[in-house]
This record gives structure tokens, sequence and C-alpha cells, in this order.
């Protein structure tokens, strides 16, 4: 073998070089194991939150200048701290969203939702619509009737506006310090 | 990730180094790993936490004092945006629970409960600021999630993983059920009985300080909060007492790091004294419920 060749000066038979590189090749994988998907500038994101806001400035009180939906495709323009600007495909919008609201993973929607995927290829793990979701929390509730479920349903609708947290801010002697811009 | 795995095993094996053997438990293993935490998306975690929610809701009735539970909202929300994860799938949303025993919760779905005996021990809005900034630190340090057995992660992220599969049929969604309990359960029994671990805690209230500094609160209304809280609280109690380090603990941890950030005393606009008193009032003056 081509590599034997090359590698058996550096590495004579001994079982002490074995497992060093052994351990070698242990701490690459675990190197290579803990890098996440991460996205260059024109690659394309997907929003992973219900309701994805989009900023005119990368602060999480900066003015919202558009919406987009889950599962929705974007394009990255650029990057600021933990934000980036980012363009709709499906659309003219563009605008600042925070990192956390968006994926470098791939999304399959159940089919009638809007882009539809198609196919998820081997090992990409496909994330809305299948798993955890409100199909399986139904299931949950035949077998736990016992639950509340009203209250929480009550409290997620519990709505309070962007001006509102920035006037209690404000008005509070306070101020959000975020890197990369004002509200 | 798998290919690299691959295709470095391949190379290992391939020079001599490591056997086939060696090669292919190294590949097994690795696969397992990759199916961790990281694999859940914000919307199954939403999920998750409605379940956790539903079920510190049996334990722990809600309170509904609109002036307050807007006031807890506004606050909760100004704090969350000064977080590392200002974005959860569904948001955030707080609620104020009817028990008069010193606890909080908060699900990995952004829901975050605290008690009105919790709401006591403040005296400032500051105090109740560094309460919630220490619950949404540990959604923002997954503390919820990370209490899932890996067992059940695995059981579930398998499924979930399958390739082609558009929509299960009804083994997939029994067994499915069958982990998301199992998670539901893990995560409850770590917030309500057992508590994180010290260290948890002490993350978070590290974290806490980060975010009140970020928004301008006064960072030692953390100290002034828990030593309030060791006053009330009873050693043996089901609240607190049981799942978390001593509030005498968590201050000498908090000052082990924060020597110059809590020397420093400063006076509380009146303004946030004034709201706090208002929307609080009608709450604060309730009778304990035993004497109702």
């Amino acid at each position: 073998m081509p590599l034997n060749g090359i590698m058996s000066p550096f590495f004579p038979k001994e079982d002490k070089m074995k497992r060093h590189v052994f351990l070698i090749i242990w701490v690459v994988l675990l190197e290579l194991m803990t890098v996440a998907p991460v996205a260059n500038a024109q690659q394309t994101m997907t929003v992973q939150v219900k309701e994805g806001e989009l900023r005119a400035t990368p602060h999480p009180l900066g003015k919202i200048i558009g919406k987009t939906l889950y599962g929705s495709k974007v394009t990255v323009l650029e990057d600021s701290g933990a934000w980036k600007k980012v363009a709709v495909t499906n659309g003219n919008m563009k605008g600042w969203m925070h990192n956390s609201a968006l994926t470098a993973k791939k999304i399959a929607l159940k089919s009638g939702q809007h882009d539809v995927q198609t196919s998820v290829g081997h090992n990409e793990i496909s994330l809305a619509g299948k798993g955890f979701t409100e199909e399986i929390e139904n299931e949950f509730r035949k077998k736990n009737k016992n639950l509340d479920f009203a209250w929480i349903d009550r409290m997620e609708k519990f709505n309070t506006p962007d001006e509102r947290i920035r006037e209690f801010i404000e008005k509070g002697g306070l101020s959000l310090r975020v890197e990369g811009g004002k509200p | 990730m798998d290919k690299a795995v691959t295709i470095a095993t391949n190379v290992g094996e391939t020079s001599g180094i490591i056997n086939q053997q060696q090669g292919e438990s190294l590949r097994q293993s690795t696969a397992a790993v990759s199916r961790s935490l990281e694999d859940f998306t914000p919307e199954q975690e939403y999920y998750i936490g409605r379940s956790v929610g539903a079920v510190v809701l049996t334990k722990y009735p809600a309170l509904a004092n609109a002036n307050a539970v807007a006031y807890l909202n506004l606050l909760g929300q100004s704090l969350a945006a000064a977080s590392d994860s200002p974005e959860m799938f569904a948001g955030y949303h707080f609620l104020i629970l009817d028990s008069d025993e010193i606890n909080a919760f908060a699900t990995p779905g952004g829901h975050v409960f605290i008690t009105r005996g919790l709401i006591r021990c403040c005296r400032t809005e500051d105090a109740l600021a560094a309460v919630l900034a220490h619950e949404i630190a540990h959604i923002q340090l997954r503390h919820g999630m990370k209490a899932i057995e890996k067992s059940r992660m695995s059981e579930a992220l398998t499924i979930i993983a399958q390739e082609g599969a558009k929509s299960f049929g009804s083994p997939e969604v029994a067994q499915l059920t069958h982990a998301f309990g199992g998670a539901i359960s893990d995560i409850t029994n770590s917030m309500i009985n057992k508590g994180y671990s010290r260290s948890y805690e002490y993350q978070a209230d590290e974290a806490a300080v980060s975010i009140l500094e970020r928004i301008g609160y006064n960072p030692r209304a953390l100290i002034d909060m828990l030593s309030a809280m060791g006053k009330h609280i009873k050693p043996g109690g089901t609240d607190f007492a049981k799942t978390h380090p001593s509030p005498e603990n968590r201050i000498a941890e908090l000052e082990k790091s924060h020597e110059k950030t809590f020397s420093t005393n400063g006076k509380t606009p009146l303004i946030r004294e004034k709201r706090f008193k208002e929307a609080l009032i009608s709450l604060l003056k309730t009778p304990p419920i035993g004497k109702r």
C-alpha cells in the first residue's frame, strides 16, 4: 500500500507509537465532531423560529422592517457580532436577524407548507414536521390527561410589543448595549 | 462530519495504525455521539418546553393577576433581549405561580414561571430582574435539555433521522411519544426534584450577571436577592432549598469572581422603584395561602 510505504519510516512497529497515533486520530475526530455547520457569506441559511423578524439594525430591539416564516430560505450578506444581514430568497426583503433565529441545517417541511423539500439526504437530520411536534404532543396529552395546557396556551398569547419594551428600558434609566448597533 | 470520520479511520486502517475492528468501532461510536443535543431544533425544544410547563402547572396553579403578569413580561422580555439567546422558536413568556414556596422554573421552550414566594424575596425591580435573568440563563445555557438522558436522545433522534420518511406510522409515533414522555420526565425531575448540578447553578448566576450588566441593572441586586432568600428559605424545604445550592454558597461563588462589580452600591432610580411597587403591590399584599 502506498500509504504504508510513506508512513513506515515515521511509524516503526511499536505499540507505544501506535497508541499515540490512535490517540491523535481520536482527538482530531473529537475536534471535528464539535464543529457545527458554519455559514459563509453568500451562503443559504434557513429560518428556524416560528416568525423571523428582519430588523433595520443588528440589535434585538432594532426597528422591524419585515417578517419571514419558519423554513424560509435566506442568503447571508453580512456578519456583525451575533447578527447576520440577510436577503429573503423569495422576495425583496432584506434585514438583520440574530444567529439564533437561523440554521445552516436543512429544514424539511410537511407537504402543504411552503418550501417543501422532497428529499432529505442520509445523515442530514430533518427538522420541522418530524419528531417532537404537535402530533407527538397530542399523543402525549392523550396518555396524560391531567396535564394543564390551558395556561400554557394562554401564556403564549401574552404579547409584549417592541415599542413597549423600548419604552420600559428607556423610562427605567436602562439601556441595552449590544455589539453591532443601536436600536 | 461522518465523511471526515470515515476518511480518518480509513487512513488509520490503511497505514496499519489501527486495525479494522478499531476503525469500525470508532465509526459507530462517533455516529452515536453526533446524534446529540445539537440535533434538536428550536421547534422540538418548544414542544418539549410546552409539556414541561404543563407538568409544572399541575403542581402550582397560575396566578391570574393581569397587572403583575404584564409587568413581569415587560421586564422578562427586556432581559431576554439582553441575553445570548434572544430568539426562541415562539419567544419567551412569563407567568406567576400562586404559591408561597420560593421557586422558579424555565422550560426549553422559553416558558418562565416564578412563584409569589420568590417575588416576595425581591425588594426592587433590579432584584426581580436578577431572578428572571438567572432563569433566562438556564435556557440560554440549555440546562433543561442537558437533563435529558442520553438513551432518550438516541431513542428519539434515531427515529427522527430515518431516511426518506416524510411522516410516521403508528409504531414510530408510539416510540417517539415514549421518548418524548421520557424526556419530559428527565427534565421535570431535574427541575422540580433533584435540581440542576451546583456548577449549572453557578453558571446561571454568572450569566445572569452578564445579562444584568448589558442592560444596566445593578448586578449587586443578585447578591441582595440571595441574601433575602437566605432569610426566608427553610432548610429541608421542597422548594429552592432542595434544588439549589444555599444562597450563602451562591453569594460566595459570585463574590469570588466579581469583587469590583459588587463593591459599588448604586441607588435604584425612583421610576424603577415606583413601577415595581405599583405592579406588584396587590400581589405582595395577598396573604399566604395558609392564612386565607
